[in-house]
């Protein structure tokens, strides 16, 4: 579904602030794969996340979608085929719109835009349908403006408007990371039945370990620009926080032990 | 009196095709366009030279339309794929299009007088109905004889033509199309992520504002039976002033009512004008004053008003709170007043 071959990006190449962002990066999704990414700040985990909406375009590498080599596709076109839902839950929506007329926006992605009227009869019907997976009541607040919503329930909104038309990626970048805990829970498990429901080829990045370990059927560790940990199906179902930390310790101790003896 | 207000009302409303063209790119695209004060002109320009030149006034009416959009088109390409700034870009096609004016009339000013003009067609078409007569009887009846209007055939035809715009406006900005065109204001990296191509959505909706912006201009012109190279000096504050003074009186809850705000805020811009000019010591060079003073009006008002709501509110709100802990106290006075006696 989603082909990552040999990815590198450097930021400010031949500069002192030059730096590596991603470094030789090679990651195959198949079809239905829910693979959740962690790993520390400036780890190269949004960049990943760039270069597959095309954001950014690697310096070096190819990015395939369906088969189709979309390597430098630019980021509206590639949104055809990419759901993405942000951190900032402003980011996902917009404010000054109806939720209906989000919504028809969203439901034109995979479309030809016309002169055609966005919301109809029909298609408000439909919208209020999805919206009722959510249990939010935002069904019965079809014509509200979403700056009129909270945090949790553009979230949310953003979520079903990035997922109702059935991408063959969704992208989720730390999603739940501006939210309070039980809004986050509340998010997590919309995003699991929905992936669930539509079968959805996911990447999820989050700082959330136990949410890592929780959601999805794969699992990737990324550290200054490379994959260093890949877990599959049958190592995730046994995986915890302990269990990953040490991981991290085994992989990366040699390095540590190196770099403690240069600044000692 | 009545002629001064009928004059405005009749300049508000073809003026106030331009302040949709302004309200398009300002509020809806959020993209403060000064190309206005350059596609007016051209709008002007470009239906006197072809008039002059014999060409049907109706024709050359659509040809201004269409050479506004070309102007914000360049605009659009200036910012999107020239990535350079909203304001600037404007700025720099409005210098442009001083040239591009001057070299489309030729010279400074074009007069049109006795020539037929889309409005002299319509006056003539109008004669013809009567309607002037008759309206102008029910003036002489309610004692407004004395300062009879020439024809009423320009301000009814206008305000069709005025209205039509609106509706077409508000059925746009209801496609899919539109909806894309306001979320690229709204929220751009939003409907980028949602496949619309923003760059080409902002220099579509530059196109449409300018195409308004300059079909008012040829109006213009037509109405005053003249052209002139600086006539478009001002033209953004103006219609910025009609957009904020109707968005502050008759609201913006929903697209289809900010329209309409927008077409109200040009006519009451006029009537204000042209009230202050009657005052004794202010002269026609001191509008441009005017505008500026009605803009910073209409801006800061709206936000005094709020504040002195808001005190108002809170006092009451302290004086609620004063008076349950005074009624509090009193009773619970009388109650050690009881418990003393007992």
């Amino acid at each position: 579904m989603l082909q990552l071959n040999q990815i590198h990006k450097i930021f400010n190449e031949g500069s002192p602030d030059e730096k590596i962002a991603i470094d030789q990066i090679n990651l195959s999704l198949e079809a239905g794969d829910f693979v959740t990414v962690i790993g520390s700040n400036g780890a190269g985990k949004s960049t990943l996340m760039n270069i597959i909406s095309g954001g950014l375009f690697p310096d070096v590498g190819e990015v395939s979608i369906d088969g189709k080599d979309v390597t430098n596709m630019t980021e509206y076109k590639r949104s055809k085929m990419i759901g993405r839902v942000f951190q900032d839950p402003m980011a996902g929506t917009a404010p000054s719109m109806t939720i209906e007329e989000n919504l028809a926006m969203a439901y034109s992605r995979n479309k030809t835009r016309t002169l055609r009227r966005g919301v109809t009869n029909k298609r408000r019907s439909y919208f209020r349908e999805v919206l009722e997976t959510l249990h939010l009541g935002l069904e019965n607040r079809l014509s509200a403006k979403v700056g009129l919503l909270s945090g949790g329930e553009r979230q949310a909104l953003s979520l079903l408007m990035a997922t109702f038309t059935e991408p063959s990626i969704l992208l989720l970048d730390e999603h739940t990371a501006a939210l309070d805990p039980s809004r986050a829970e509340l998010i997590t498990n919309i995003t699991r039945e929905i992936v669930d429901r539509y079968k959805l080829t996911t990447l999820m990045v989050t700082h959330n370990m136990q949410q890592a370990i929780d959601l999805g059927n794969r699992l990737i560790m990324m550290d200054k620009g490379q994959i260093i940990l890949q877990v599959n199906e049958e190592q995730k179902k046994l995986l915890t926080i302990e269990g990953l930390l040490e991981e991290f310790k085994r992989i990366r101790g040699a390095q540590m032990d190196s770099d403690r003896a240069v600044l000692s | 009196m009545f002629t001064a207000i009928f004059g405005s009302f009749e300049a508000g409303i073809i003026y106030a095709i331009m302040a949709l063209g302004v309200y398009l790119s300002f509020r809806i695209l959020d993209f403060p366009d000064l190309t206005v004060d350059g596609s007016f002109v051209t709008g002007g320009a470009v239906a006197s030279v072809m008039i002059m030149g014999g060409v049907n006034p109706y024709l050359a009416t659509m040809s201004a339309l269409f050479a506004g959009f070309l102007a914000g088109c360049m605009t659009g390409l200036l910012h999107t794929f020239g990535k350079i700034n909203n304001l600037l870009s404007g700025i720099l096609m409005m210098i442009a299009l001083y040239s591009i004016n001057l070299r489309i009339m030729g010279r400074p000013n074009i007069s049109m007088l006795n020539t037929e003009t889309a409005f002299s067609k319509i006056q003539d078409l109008f004669e013809k109905t009567g309607i002037d007569a008759s309206l102008n009887k029910l003036l002489t009846m309610i004692g407004l004889g004395d300062s009879l209007p020439e024809t009423w055939g320009i301000l009814i035809i206008m305000i069709l033509v005025t209205f039509v715009i609106k509706f077409l406006t508000d059925w746009f900005l209801q496609t899919e199309v539109g909806l894309a065109i306001r979320a690229t204001g709204d929220n751009n990296r939003m409907i980028r992520s949602f496949s619309a191509n923003t760059n080409l959505l902002t220099v579509l909706g530059l196109g449409i504002s300018n195409a308004l912006v300059a079909f008012s201009g040829a109006l213009i012109a037509q109405q005053g039976g003249f052209s002139d190279v600086g006539m478009g000096i001002g033209m953004i504050v103006i219609g910025l002033a009609s957009v904020i003074i109707g968005e502050a009186l008759f609201g913006t809850k929903t697209i289809v009512r900010t329209t309409f705000a927008v077409i109200g805020g040009s006519i009451i811009y006029r009537i204000v004008v042209s009230l202050a000019l009657r005052i004794e010591f202010l002269d026609p060079g001191d509008m441009k004053l005017i505008t500026a003073l009605i803009v910073i009006i209409a801006l800061t008002m709206p936000k005094i008003l709020e504040q002195s709501k808001e005190k108002k509110r809170k006092a009451r709100k302290k004086a609620e709170m004063l008076n349950i802990i005074k009624a509090a106290e009193r009773s619970g006075e009388n109650h050690a007043a009881i418990k003393s006696d007992s």
